[in-house]
């Protein structure tokens, strides 16, 4: 089991959502789409440009920049 | 028996579907007073009932972040609406239910619309409504908004639900060991003071105040800004204590605990699974090829181009139509009405202006259709995540890609139709810079005068220019954004955080009803004012008249020339003249004497435009605009483009003594130009980077004044864009002069 970024996960890497270190509108956009600790994440595309990046959360698809998945702390496990 | 009652649901829920199967064709659309967000109300008729229904934006949670979220509260607290109707995506019940949470939090009674089973089905993902119903104690009911099953049943529900009239007592959620006793402290002290609570129930705003509430915040400050104090400092206590104990926010514990809820709820046999939860579906299939990386910007490249097309291409016939008709109508009113300032201004003030203002609808439906289409199918959601960070860096969203285009951005588009289209953008900032940049891009009306000057003075290099004028605006536009963005409309980029919602097949229904509704307001709200400024630039560009003496003196040569013609060419003038007859062959004399008359029209005309307001303004300008060489033959055309960008055209033929020169062919004026005194290569590029940034046409303005909700940024885009453009062509002609060009 590691802890890290959101950002650094792979495609088709899953993880679990450990933390969100984010305030103000950013961190209630994050949750309000079920971005919370415990949710299960998977990254399922980057777009052309490499950012933002596309996940798959409670069977549904949600893209976030990268500079936002930076305060998003995953659990993946080994 | 009347009531109101909300509709409500996360984006991409099939709300708007519902709301267009339950009330059909009965339905008014406006805006929520202050802001731009579009409120839809309609009525619905039930065993006596008189329903009218409200249809709120969509949202995921009643955070005072966006507008949207404002309003949708707002309206619940100050309006009361019987009850909400929640459209639940069933295939997506957890991230729904948030929303209902919240909902059920503030008071609110709610039924729920579990929209969307057909999916859910297809997915393998099987709900117990009654459970749902039993364990949230509020009627659930199935239902597919697409083909209206359910319904009925969705209506009696709510039916049962007005009539009970039970008021119900606020959800009360467990928030956990450290918030819960601060939350029933505050909430006993809110409520002894009577603190904002006949708005709000005391639980909840002391729940807004833990979680950071700006809007209540706000209002609780001017309320009682004791007891605002008492609260900010318990909260503030309560935040350190969660900071320094477990790093966290008490909002985050709030949202936590919510979801915490929530699948406690879903636990209890709501959801079975048959199949992978993260299955690749079809709509990830198709992912998988559009978005790809080299094979997703050629494909949008080819949607974006498609919906240029369609919104241009097609809609030529429709527009040629509505031109023809008020060509007519003109043509009608020029021959019955006796010569004067009245035939000029039914014929030129307001059936001219009425045609500019129709003159767009076409344009307007089918950018609204295209739009539509994209945006209800999901695919506009993919434009916004494949070209987010290339816009981004200019401060702008990727889906600003969409006006730009429309706008312009490849050349011949239009400004009204590309500024209407920022209405698929959510974030506010973004979506500012993006209308107030967009007319930079190079529409159709601006083509025609880029095309007489590159006649008179590129001739050689028609594509080269051509192409260069195009990658100028948008250089142009994306700096100017950029500029903005860290300047009047400064602020952090708004979370890009978005959904992107599974494919789906738009009803032709629901296209249909967007469609209209959209272009139905624009003929409404902003053709009158359209129609109105049209009016008055035309007073202007026609009033004070020449003084009686001139006039005078241009019948008596008009008298002349004809007196001096033998008289059976007179004859046969005159004969002409009666029957208005064109296609008449005249014999070569009585042509040449036409010639001669045509002559003496032209320079009236360009006398009378010289007297007018606007030649007035153009002499008196001559002064500061000779600085980027500009005579005031030029300015009076400028602010004529005003009007609308081609005019430029009409109006520099009739300063230019030639009469109304027709701005798809102006060849004669070219040569006029290319010969003239005071114009050369330099002053012809000078005038087409000032044509290209300054102030939209005032139709385009009165759109921007509109979407940005004041006429403030109407007005700015005015002077800001003029001046701009102004320094521009003066540095151009300055450096270039200074050079030798
Ligand atoms: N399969 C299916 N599609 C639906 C249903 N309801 C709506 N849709 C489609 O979902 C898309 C989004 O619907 P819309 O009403 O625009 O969603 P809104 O954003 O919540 O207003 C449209 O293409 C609809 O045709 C449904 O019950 N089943």
């Amino acid at each position: 089991m590691t802890r890290q970024n959101l950002r650094k996960l792979t495609e088709r890497q899953s993880a679990v959502i450990a933390a969100v270190k984010a305030d103000g509108e950013l961190g209630r956009r994050i949750r309000d789409m079920g971005l919370v600790p415990g949710t299960v994440v998977t990254v399922c595309g980057r777009a052309p440009l490499y950012d933002p990046v596309a996940l798959r959360v409670m069977g549904y698809t949600l893209t976030l920049r990268n500079n936002e998945a930076d305060y998003i702390e995953v659990v993946v496990e080994d | 028996m009347e009531a109101t009652i909300a509709l409500a649901g996360n984006p991409n829920s099939g709300k708007s579907t519902l709301f267009n199967a339950l009330t059909g064709a009965r339905q008014r659309v406006g805006n929520y007073p202050g802001v731009t967000v579009e409120k839809k109300e309609g009525r619905y008729e039930l065993n006596g009932i008189k329903l009218n229904i409200v249809d709120l934006p969509g949202t995921y949670s009643l955070t005072a972040y966006s507008p949207e979220e404002v309003v949708a509260r707002d309206f619940l607290v100050d309006q009361r609406p019987a009850l909400v109707v929640h459209i639940v995506d069933a295939a997506n019940l957890g991230r729904n239910l948030y929303l209902t949470l919240q909902f059920l939090e503030l008071g609110v009674p709610v039924v729920i619309a579990l929209n969307m089973i057909d999916v859910a089905v297809e997915r393998g993902i099987r709900i117990d409504a009654e459970k749902l119903a039993h364990l949230l104690r509020l009627p659930v009911v199935p239902t597919v908004a697409r083909s209206g099953k359910g319904k009925e049943a969705l209506m009696e529900a709510v039916a049962a639900v007005v009539q009970s009239r039970a008021p119900i007592d606020p959800l009360f959620i467990s928030y956990g060991n450290e918030i819960d006793p601060v939350l029933s402290e505050l909430g006993r002290r809110i409520q002894a003071a009577g603190f904002l609570t006949q708005r709000f129930p005391a639980r909840w705003t002391a729940l807004k105040y833990l979680e950071g509430d700006e809007q209540v915040r706000a209002l609780g400050a001017k309320a009682d800004p004791r007891l605002h104090a008492e609260l900010e400092a318990a909260v503030a206590r309560l935040a350190d204590h969660l900071q320094s104990t477990a790093d966290t926010y008490p909002e985050a514990v709030i949202a936590d605990q919510r979801y915490g809820f929530i699948s406690l709820i879903l636990k209890q046999g709501v959801v079975t699974r048959t199949g992978d939860l993260n299955r690749l579906f079809l709509s990830d299939k198709i992912d998988q090829v559009v978005t790809q990386r080299f094979v997703g910007p050629l494909f949008m490249a080819a949607v974006v181009y498609g919906l240029y097309h369609f919104t241009f291409g097609i809609s030529k016939a429709p527009v040629a139509w509505v031109e023809g008709f008020f060509g007519g109508l003109k043509g009608l009113a020029e021959a019955h009405l006796s010569d004067g300032p009245l035939k000029s201004l039914i014929a030129s003030g307001i059936i001219d202006g009425a045609g500019g203002v129709l003159g767009y609808t076409p344009l307007i439906m089918f950018m609204f259709f295209g739009i539509s289409l994209l945006e209800d199918s999901g695919y506009l959601a993919r434009v916004a995540y494949m070209l987010d960070r290339v816009f981004r860096a200019f401060g702008l969203h990727g889906s600003s890609v969409m006006a730009f285009v429309v706008s312009g951005g490849i050349a011949g588009g239009c400004a009204v139709p590309g500024v209407m289209a920022t209405r698929t953008l959510k974030s506010p900032r973004e979506r500012l810079a993006t209308l107030l940049t967009a007319p930079f891009m190079n529409c159709g009306a601006k083509l025609p005068v880029f095309a007489l000057l590159v006649a008179a003075f590129f001739e050689s290099h028609e594509a080269l220019v051509m192409l260069a004028i195009t990658v100028l605006a948008w250089a142009g536009a994306l700096l100017v954004a950029k500029l903005l963005r860290v300047t009047v409309i400064k602020g952090a980029a708004t979370p890009f955080v978005m959904e992107l919602p599974p494919y789906r097949l738009p009803t032709l229904k629901g296209l249909l009803i967007h469609t209209w509704e959209r272009t139905w307001q624009y003929i409404k709200k902003a053709g009158t004012v359209i129609l109105a400024i049209s009016i008055l630039l035309w007073a202007m560009m026609s009033f004070p008249q020449l003084p009686e003496v001139v006039q005078a003196q241009f019948e008596e040569r008009r008298a002349a020339v004809l007196a001096a013609a033998p008289a059976e060419i007179a004859a046969e003038m005159a004969a002409v003249e009666k029957e208005a007859g064109e296609g008449v062959e005249l014999s070569e004399q009585a042509q040449a004497v036409k010639e001669q008359l045509l002559t003496i029209e032209a320079e009236k005309a360009g006398a009378a435009l010289e007297h007018s307001i606007a030649g007035r303004i153009g002499r008196a300008l001559e002064g500061v605009s000779a600085l980027a060489g500009f005579d005031w033959r030029t300015n009076i055309a400028l602010v004529g483009g005003f009007a609308a960008k081609e005019v430029v055209v009409s109006t520099l033929g009739t300063a230019y003594s030639l009469g109304e020169v027709d701005p798809e062919e102006s060849g004669s004026l070219s040569e006029k130009l290319a010969a003239a005194p005071g114009w050369r290569p330099l002053t012809a590029l000078s005038l087409i980077v000032f044509t290209m940034f300054y102030a939209p046409c005032f139709v385009a303005v009165v759109c921007i004044s509109r979407e940005a909700g004041t006429w403030r940024w109407g007005a700015f885009s005015m002077i800001f864009n003029t001046l701009l453009a102004f320094t521009l062509a003066v540095l151009i002609y300055q450096t270039g002069s200074a050079l030798g060009f």
